[in-house]
């Protein structure tokens, strides 16, 4: 599974459990506006530390906050780069 | 106007004081008012003297309701209770009770029917009638504040004008055209430390109305040229997820209420470049203790120990604190002193020393901190265990770099697994719970350990 199908697939999960219904999530979606709030946010964020195995929200101390569906989708792909990068590094 | 010989209320002092045309006003929504017409007018519809010495309970969903019953009964009334917007209903007849209310103050009909409480006000926002004769009499009068307890019904802290401005007195040096905002609402101790802020100093505020989304706060904050701007890093981080985050250019941005990490404090020096980014450290109980303006998550070392306003000590890791910003009690506790025999305040937050600065690393006592609203463990295992398959529960804190930390629960049950029972769980919290407080997580687990004493082992 992509990083991308993860974070759609835990956004519906993490929405379905909230009885939310979403809009159709397109890279532009703003996320404040999907009908999830800061704290569905912040569940949804633990679940993909769980599935991913990275947080970038606390891996970097100098990140934009995402805005966008894209943005957030993008922060995880690039820290699910930069932790492979560092795995090759050490390894 | 005649003014009353023995003043007693800065805030009414200081609005009273005003000169002719302040122009400074209180924004909710659609509804401004100036504050140069609280001198003249009433929001009580000229009662403020019928509730002289009474234990008034201000019940509004307004927050700008709340904010001008409050001006109006500071010195006034001997205690005014602030409900907090969330608080649910089964709750407010033990608050009247604890607090012996005898009045009650209200913008809305229905909520507090079931009180047996002898006067009632509506409170006009309008501020439709002059104020009549101003009370003789003033009094020093208690402000008393509702936080989360062990057992779910709220603890009542109870604060002095003179403890919530403790704080204020160096902040006051504000130019001119000083417009504050916040996140926080005023009936907690977050925000009215920003609507004293407000009222002592020059500035004016913008309130949020009910509901109101977080974008469009922001579009009316920008509107009205909002320069200083306060909320919990939670908050905050929320901002920085809004599409319109620019439609401010804050000059001042706050942080309180829950642990500031550097990454937030980055990415708002990166977005508000010209603003100046300050964290403080406060607490309902003992006020606000320290404000670190370097841009650092932690605190410099260099304040522990020093002399001042505010002592600051660490004990076994714990930080503890002595001021005359603290609390003076809770109201009907008297089991549970607010402070040790030393005078100081046990903030229950750990921290850790590295080199010539302080870092937080959690809470000692398991209390857990979601959004800058504490949850207390006890109230949501009490929940979880009513479900008839589960045996007993841990409830325990998960670290979040969004809303710094969430609920999560480990649970026993009687017999085997069913995947039906998270659901029901989470429904059970769902019916008694505030969101903030229902498990993010539930892990069914085989047992759980237990420290000395038969009591579960908690640790941060």
């Amino acid at each position: 599974m992509s990083v991308k199908e993860a974070v759609i697939s835990e956004i519906e999960r993490v929405a379905e459990e909230n009885s939310k219904s979403l809009p159709p999530l397109t890279d532009d979606l703003v996320l404040l506006d999907s009908g999830l709030d800061s704290l569905a946010i912040a569940i949804l964020v633990s679940r993909l530390e769980e599935t991913l195995g990275v947080d970038p929200f606390s891996a970097f101390d100098d990140m934009a906050y995402p805005v966008t569906l894209g943005d957030f989708i993008r922060l995880y792909e690039h820290a699910a780069q930069h932790q492979i990068a560092a795995a090759r590094a050490a390894g | 106007m005649s003014t009353p010989p023995n003043i007693r209320s800065p805030l009414r002092e200081r609005l009273d004081n005003a000169p002719d045309g302040d122009p400074r006003w209180l924004r909710e929504g659609a509804a401004r008012v100036r504050l140069g017409d609280l001198r003249t007018r009433t929001s009580l519809g000229g009662r403020a003297s019928a509730l002289a010495g009474r234990s008034v309970l201000v019940a509004t969903r307004s927050q700008l309701a709340a904010a001008l019953a409050l001006v109006e009964l500071d010195g006034v009334a001997a205690r005014l209770i602030l409900c907090t917007p969330d608080l649910p209903p089964a709750h407010l007849r033990g608050i009247a009770e604890r607090g012996g209310v005898d009045a009650v103050v209200s913008d809305r009909d229905g909520e507090t029917d079931g009180l047996t409480i002898p006067l009632r006000i509506p409170i006009d926002s309008a501020l439709a009638s002059a104020r009549g004769e101003a009370c003789a009499q003033r009094r020093d009068t208690e402000w008393v504040l509702l936080t989360s307890g062990t057992t779910g019904a709220p603890k009542m802290v109870v604060h002095s004008v003179a403890s919530l401005t403790a704080p204020i007195g160096g902040a006051l040096g504000q130019g001119e055209g000083v417009v504050w905002g916040t996140f926080y609402d005023i009936r907690r101790y977050g925000g009215l430390q920003i609507l004293f802020r407000a009222l002592l100093g020059r500035g004016s505020l913008v309130l949020s109305s009910p509901g109101e989304p977080i974008a469009q706060h922001l579009a009316r904050l920008g509107a009205e040229g909002a320069t200083h701007v306060s909320g919990t890093p939670s908050h905050w981080r929320r901002v920085l997820m809004c599409a319109n985050a620019r439609a401010i250019a804050p000059s001042y941005v706050r942080l309180s209420g829950e642990i500031a990490d550097q990454a937030v404090l980055n990415a708002l020096h990166a977005f508000y470049p010209r603003a100046r980014i300050g964290h403080a450290f406060a607490s309902t109980e003992a006020g606000v203790a320290f404000e670190v303006n370097d841009g650092l998550e932690g605190f410099p070392a260099a304040i522990v120990g020093a002399h001042g306003d505010v002592q600051i000590s660490v004990d076994e890791g714990s930080l503890r604190i002595r001021s005359t910003r603290a609390a003076a009690r809770y109201l009907d506790d008297a089991h549970h002193p607010l402070s040790t025999d030393d005078g100081f305040t046990d903030t229950g937050d750990i921290v850790e020393r590295r080199g010539e600065r302080y870092y937080f690393l959690g809470r000692r006592s398991g209390v857990i901190n979601v959004g800058g609203l504490k949850v207390y463990p006890e109230e949501v295992e009490a929940a979880i265990n009513r479900h008839p398959a589960v045996r007993m529960s841990r409830v325990r804190p998960r670290k979040s770099s969004i809303t710094g930390a969430l609920v999560a629960a480990d649970v026993v049950l009687k017999g085997t697994v069913d995947p039906i029972f998270t659901r029901e769980i989470l429904k059970i919290c769902r019916d008694s719970l505030p969101p903030h407080k229902i498990p993010a997580t539930i892990r069914f687990v085989p047992a759980l350990e237990m420290a000395a004493a038969g009591k579960l082992a908690r640790h941060a």
